[in-house]
């Protein structure tokens, strides 16, 4: 399975029922070094939509939201001591929480690396 | 100790580190002097004055009486005097050195404004006299008054906003108050993201819904995609000009007809009018509302250094609800309009406790009639010229996001660290080492890695120079992979990195001594 994309610059990684998510590369490079990062609590269920977690970077505090809804089940602890992850490994190491997603239908709307490439890319211009 | 970013947050402890062999037994270093908490340096019974112990009385207090000593540490006069002096020493400031934070306009403070401001019959006044006997001082005031209206060619002038963000709320409650007044709801506020920061903030809280309007290519306002948000709905627009990517907004005119038409309201916001001074009146321009930064434009001492204060003019549409009090001409010379009736009957009420920052409007008044009206002009031409200056000088070196000439302050991104592993934040801690005050850095939000500088009127030529040059040894030592002194920095201020994140989510309000907690953890045990 690929990686998706969402316009807000999310990516998520579908495993079977678990959905892995993270923040771009292009969102990395726009928020500038992240000095924090909120994941949510191992448990909580989230709706499509609902915050995530809240990244703060040198230059702002911006919310993620989940592209795909379902139940935390696991999140990234090393981010705490180690939120420049998400600058360094932003599609690997980086990564946020793990969702047990409900209804896998949720990612059918978004994009694919190449998809997602060519949006990026028209933000730029 | 490193910080989040991994750059370290004490001194250099080894000595492979840079500034080796800096470290001395006392921990000062020359004129650089530690100071412990206030509170460490306390002893029993140490006490700086000679006092007759207090006569014997019956303590009313019953169960209020506290039980708890206050915790106030005993200390001489010299230890208080020696501890405040050396904090002040390690404060940076305008009467220091270069301060160019962009949208701060860090400008001299000329001394004949503290001069007025400390003479007898001003110094000495108390906001609770009659005003049979403060006539000079509500004569004053309405000088002042004067000056702002015909500086931005507008009727009215509400005084006692206490600052910038205290003066955007009077604007935006106006706009409310007169919408209100029509039996009109309206629910948005447009805002354009070249906008301050407090703008969305002041219109939130204001209960409106903020509406955020992208930038153009070259840093103005998109008008098409404004003119697509207006609607019956929106109460007005919030817009900064010179905005705050140091670029005059050309279509101002365009936008304050557009915004009349759907009986809307235009807010600007005044807090970059150096750059204008004298040149362009905001009241020609079909501003309703605008606050000024006296504390800026005006040469009063902020940042630390003294209150701000933030009168708003107001167009004749927006002046019946300006807030209480102002101040009118009676039969017996200036008289105080306190409460919502008469003449403020339409009034939105009382925005601050007595008649605003009196000892700025002395301070603004004195540096207005110290320059006079060509005076005054000729700060705005220096501001821009300065900003120029340094823009230019730069330019080969770093990328300005948008071309051509800048107002009052010069704006470059971060793509010329691109590579070098240094970034916006290591290059202003570096500018630390240096001993200049940062510029702003990463805002405004549209440029990648902002750096925003505002030299000033005040800077000679020479300081600008000099400033030149360091960004440029900095900018060729990044480019040419030296970036240790990068990481390092600051290297020579008293702290080094700070953990800013750890600082603001577990913040340590109160100090408790450690030899309580030691006490305690004792006394348990037995």
């Amino acid at each position: 399975m690929a990686l998706k994309f969402t316009e807000d610059h999310e990516w998520v990684l579908l495993e079977g029922d678990v959905a892995t998510i993270g923040v771009s590369n292009y969102a990395q490079e726009q928020l500038g070094d992240v000095v924090f990062v909120e994941v949510p609590e191992v448990g909580a269920d989230l709706a499509k939509g609902e915050e995530l977690a809240v990244v703060e970077s040198v230059k702002a505090a911006s919310e993620v939201y989940a592209p795909i809804g379902g139940e935390v089940i696991e999140v990234n602890t090393e981010l705490e001591d180690s939120p420049t992850l998400v600058n360094e490994e932003p599609t690997g190491g980086g990564w946020f929480a793990k969702i047990k997603v409900t209804d896998s239908s949720d990612l059918d709307e978004l994009m694919d690396e190449a998809a997602y490439k060519s949006y990026v890319e028209g933000l730029d211009e | 100790m490193l910080n989040k970013q991994g750059r370290p947050t004490q001194p250099a402890e080894s000595s492979t580190e840079i500034g080796q062999g800096s470290e001395t037994y006392s921990g000062n270093k020359g004129l650089n002097l530690e100071s412990p908490l206030i509170f460490e340096q306390g002893l029993d019974g140490r006490i700086g004055v000679d006092m007759a112990e207090p006569k014997q009385v019956e303590s009313r207090l019953g169960s209020i009486a506290r039980k708890n000593p206050i915790g106030l540490p005993d200390l001489s006069e010299p230890q208080v005097l020696r501890h405040f002096v050396r904090l002040s020493r390690q404060n940076y400031a305008i009467d220091s050195g270069f301060y160019p934070l962009g949208s701060c306009t860090m400008k001299h403070n000329p001394r004949i404004n503290e001069k007025v401001a400390r003479l007898a019959g001003l110094g000495d006044l108390h906001p609770m006299q009659p005003t049979s006997t403060v006539q000079g001082a509500l004569e004053l005031i309405d000088s002042l008054a004067h000056w702002l209206k015909t500086i931005t060619g507008m009727p009215a002038v509400a005084m006692s906003p206490a600052a910038g963000a205290h003066g955007e709320l009077c604007g935006v409650m106006a706009i409310r108050a007169a919408h209100e007044a029509k039996g009109e709801a309206r629910t948005r506020i447009l805002v354009p993201e070249s906008a301050h920061g407090t703008n969305p903030a002041t219109a939130a809280l204001c209960g409106y819904k903020v509406d955020a309007v992208p930038a153009r290519e070259d840093g103005r306002m998109d008008l098409d995609a404004f003119a697509e948000k207006l609607g019956p709905d929106v109460a007005g627009v919030m817009l900064t000009n010179p905005n705050t990517c140091g670029l005059f907004e050309s279509d101002v005119k365009k936008i304050a007809g557009m915004v009349h038409e759907i009986g809307a309201y235009f807010y600007c916001d005044g807090a970059n009018l150096n750059a204008i001074l004298g040149r362009t009146r905001p009241g020609d321009l079909g501003v309703d509302a605008m606050h000024i930064n006296l504390h800026k434009t005006f040469s009063t001492p902020h940042g630390g250094g003294g209150p701000g204060s933030g009168p708003v003019v107001l167009s004749d549409a927006l002046s019946a609800f300006a807030p209480v009090p102002f101040i009118t001409h009676g039969d017996n010379g200036f008289d105080l309009v306190e409460h919502q009736e008469g003449q403020a009957e339409k009034s939105f009420g009382r925005m601050k406790g007595y008649h605003g920052q009196m000892g700025m409007f002395i301070r603004a008044l004195a540096y207005m009639q110290s320059h006079g009206s060509d005076g005054l002009r000729q700060i705005a031409e220096d501001a821009v010229l300065n900003a120029n200056y340094i823009r230019v000088g730069l330019d080969d070196l770093m990328r300005s996001p948008f071309e051509g000439i800048c107002m009052h302050e010069a704006l470059f991104d971060d793509s010329s660290l691109k590579g070098t592993g240094v970034t916006t934040l290591d290059l202003a801690k570096a500018l630390i080492d240096e001993g200049y005050h940062p510029m702003t850095m990463y805002f405004p939000l549209v440029v990648h890695g902002a750096m925003l500088i505002e030299p000033t009127e005040s800077e000679s030529r020479q300081t600008l120079d000099q400033f030149i040059g360091t960004m440029r040894y900095l900018l060729e030592k990044a480019k040419a992979g030296e970036t240790e002194m990068f990481e390092q920095a600051p290297r020579f201020a008293p702290r080094r990195r700070l953990d800013e994140t750890g600082a603001a989510r577990h913040p340590v309000l109160r100090w408790v001594p450690e030899t309580d907690e030691e006490e305690e953890k004792l006394s348990q045990a037995s």
